[in-house]
């Protein structure tokens, strides 16, 4: 078993609003390990992205409450001071975001902007910051580094600038990377080649990654586990095989089946999960997938606890269902996926 | 940039000529000017009157008096039609007091809204920043007069902190000629420094909600980090513009409230009493010089604005 790097107790997010307090992050556990991806899926606001901008302290206001513990190397994330996460942040984890060209300073040459993570943490020279600047951006496999650290964001294409983000990240060897849809802004082929990289920097120096995607094609191609979230809740959990091959909630194979298939007939129309996420204000009683679960019976008014139902114990969720019920009820024709007529 | 400053000088010449014209053409609207008539002054029969009209030219056409003026103009012999005076010299003269009213104000204000707008914007929403931005409010309300004549009276007059009026020169005693100011700098940087830190506050904030702000702070920067070289920077880039543009106009006389108020022989003072006589010399090439000032340092912003952010280039 390789080393626990982070781990992630009861995590609990919620922020006043005028409308009430929006319980954003509900009870979320999971850990990363040295050498592991860990893959978040889930819709828009289902609080994977605040579950990551917690980790860095990012989601700190005035009107935000946070329970709960995120242990990196012995700090507590949630509970530690500004000027510890400060002293944190970028040297043992570190973070690329979703859109490469406003995550960028605009009036920063690139270069500079690499030099500055490694001189925000490390005292050393402008010009020998640059310089292994300039290494990391010929590592991540940007051209004629050297010349192009002097160029601005503006004057790159999306894959190169992500490139530049992750060479930015990775510059004080962190012990944990999170990137937090970092392909959804490129095209495919760019997608892959930045996979590639990651995958690759990342394997280089047993970095944990935790990925954040709503693509369950990236989460094949990456992940090592798979984390679902709905709601602000995880509702299940397991390896990337056990999410793809035996997944256990209702809410996962919606999503499998949401997937579109090329091997098999195309459908009249494209298959969805009816109906929409709960308002995170006024969360519903009992099971936050209820609503929308073709499955839904009597029990799931109760709120059923994370846990795992099959012999093997790494394999968590959310279901009130017994494993064999699961098991008859999740093949529509042949596939994992939503019941027929469940498409709308 | 060839192509760009020959662009600007022609835009320039463009714009003397167009204010001249403008500013000449007022005149010939306005129902009650004789400026003979001012000329000779109250006693003067209509003798005096028609002698002064024609060595003045005032009873040729409207284009040729223009010619006239503007020929004079640019050989620097214009005299005021009030006390027979050189404009040009004049505003040679008076064009020191100006800048020793205006620098050192401007300075000021920019170094105080910047301080402000900050606090503002860090702590948004706060008693502080809400307490910050009615004072901005009050200092922009406040007419200039009035706060001059405030400011005289409270601290000239009722607290004989400062002097009455008048004007030292540098060159003759600093000190003094710093204590002259004091005053007429507050008059012209409170209505700045609220028009300013205002901006300043409503830039800083657009600017901290951007994703790249976010990633610096992922960096691990420190919060002052954070704000001085990424938020600040981007925030004070269209207050360049706007300061270029009022700081133009301030050189060609537009405190001419304060100088009158407190009696500094500057520009402003000059074209102030000009236009109370309704004298067209002084104020034609008051206009004209404010004008060039305006296209001078409209230029000189937008240089410094593509200097500041990269995403912008001179084209030539």
């Amino acid at each position: 078993m390789s080393e626990q790097l982070l781990e992630i107790e009861d995590l609990e997010v919620s922020f006043a609003t005028e409308d009430g307090v929006l319980r954003a992050v509900s009870g979320v556990s999971f850990t990363v390990s040295r050498g592991e991806t860990v893959a978040i899926v889930g819709e828009s606001g289902s609080g994977k992205s605040v579950t990551v901008m917690t980790l860095m302290g990012l989601t700190r206001s005035p009107n935000a409450r946070f329970a709960g513990t995120a242990r990196l190397n012995g700090v507590d994330l949630i509970s530690a001071s500004e000027d510890k996460l400060e002293a944190i942040r970028g040297k043992e984890i570190a973070m690329i975001f979703q859109d490469p060209i406003s995550a960028l300073s605009p009036v920063h040459r690139v270069g500079a902007q690499i030099a500055e993570q490694i001189r925000a943490h490390e005292k050393i020279s402008k010009a020998a910051a640059l310089d292994r600047a300039i290494e990391l951006m010929g590592r991540v496999g940007i051209p004629n580094a050297r010349a192009r650290a002097r160029s601005y964001p503006h004057e790159f294409s999306g894959g190169m600038r992500q490139r530049v983000m992750i060479a930015m990240a990775l510059s004080l060897s962190p012990s944990v990377l999170i990137a937090d849809e970092p392909t959804t802004a490129l095209d495919v082929t760019i997608q892959a080649q930045i996979l590639d990289e990651i995958r690759q920097l990342t394997a280089e120096s047993d970095t944990g990654v935790i990925f954040v995607t709503h693509d369950l094609g990236v989460v094949a191609d990456i992940a090592d586990r798979v984390l679902v979230m709905y709601a602000g809740r995880l509702v299940e959990q397991g390896t990337v095989d056990e999410i793809f091959y035996d997944p256990q909630h209702p809410y996962t194979w919606g999503l499998l089946g949401s997937v579109p298939r090329v091997d098999l007939e195309p459908p009249r129309r494209l298959p969805a999960i009816p109906g929409a996420p709960p308002s995170l204000v006024r969360p519903p009683e009992g099971c936050p997938f209820q609503p929308r679960c073709p499955h839904a019976f009597d029990r799931c008014r109760e709120l059923p606890p994370l846990a795992p139902r099959l012999p093997d114990a790494g394999h968590l969720d959310r279901c009130w269902l017994t494993p064999d019920d699961k098991r008859v009820l999740r093949e529509t024709g042949g596939r994992i996926g939503l019941t027929e007529g469940a498409a709308s | 940039m060839t192509g760009f400053i020959t662009r600007r000088l022609a835009s320039a010449v463009l714009l003397l000529f167009a204010t001249s014209v403008v500013v000449f053409g007022i005149f010939e609207v306005i129902p009650s000017y004789n400026p003979a008539r001012a000329i000779a002054g109250r006693a003067a029969t209509a003798a005096t009157v028609a002698e002064i009209s024609q060595k003045f030219g005032f009873d040729k056409p409207v284009w040729i008096q223009y010619g006239n003026t503007m020929k004079l103009i640019f050989t620097g012999q214009i005299i005021d039609y009030q006390d027979n005076l050189n404009v040009v010299s004049q505003f040679v003269h008076r064009f020191s007091v100006t800048l020793s009213l205006v620098v050192p104000a401007a300075i000021i204000w920019m170094a105080v809204a910047i301080l402000l707008g900050s606090i503002s914007a860090l702590r948004a929403g706060g008693w502080l920043d809400r307490g910050l931005m009615v004072a901005a409010i009050t200092g922009v309300s406040i007419p200039v007069f009035l706060l001059a004549a405030a400011l005289l009276y409270l601290f000239a007059f009722r607290l004989p902190w400062f002097p009455n009026t008048g004007y030292t020169p540098f060159g003759t005693d600093p000190a003094q000629w710093a204590y002259h100011l004091v005053l007429p700098w507050l008059s012209i940087a409170v209505l700045s420094i609220g028009f300013y830190s205002r901006v300043l506050r409503s830039n800083a904030l657009d600017v901290i909600n951007q994703d790249f702000v976010r990633t610096a702070r992922a960096k691990g920067l420190t919060e002052r980090q954070v704000f001085t070289r990424h938020v600040l920077r981007n925030a004070l880039m269209p207050i360049v513009t706007l300061f270029g543009l009022d700081f133009a106009t301030l050189l060609g006389g537009a405190a001419l409230v304060t100088e009158t108020v407190f009696n500094l022989p500057g520009i402003g003072q000059y074209e102030a009493t000009a236009i109370g006589q309704l004298d067209v010399p002084p104020i034609m090439v008051g206009a004209m010089f404010t004008a060039f000032f305006v296209v001078l340092f409209s230029a000189l912003s937008d240089v410094v604005y593509a200097l500041l952010d990269p995403r912008i280039r001179i084209t030539g």
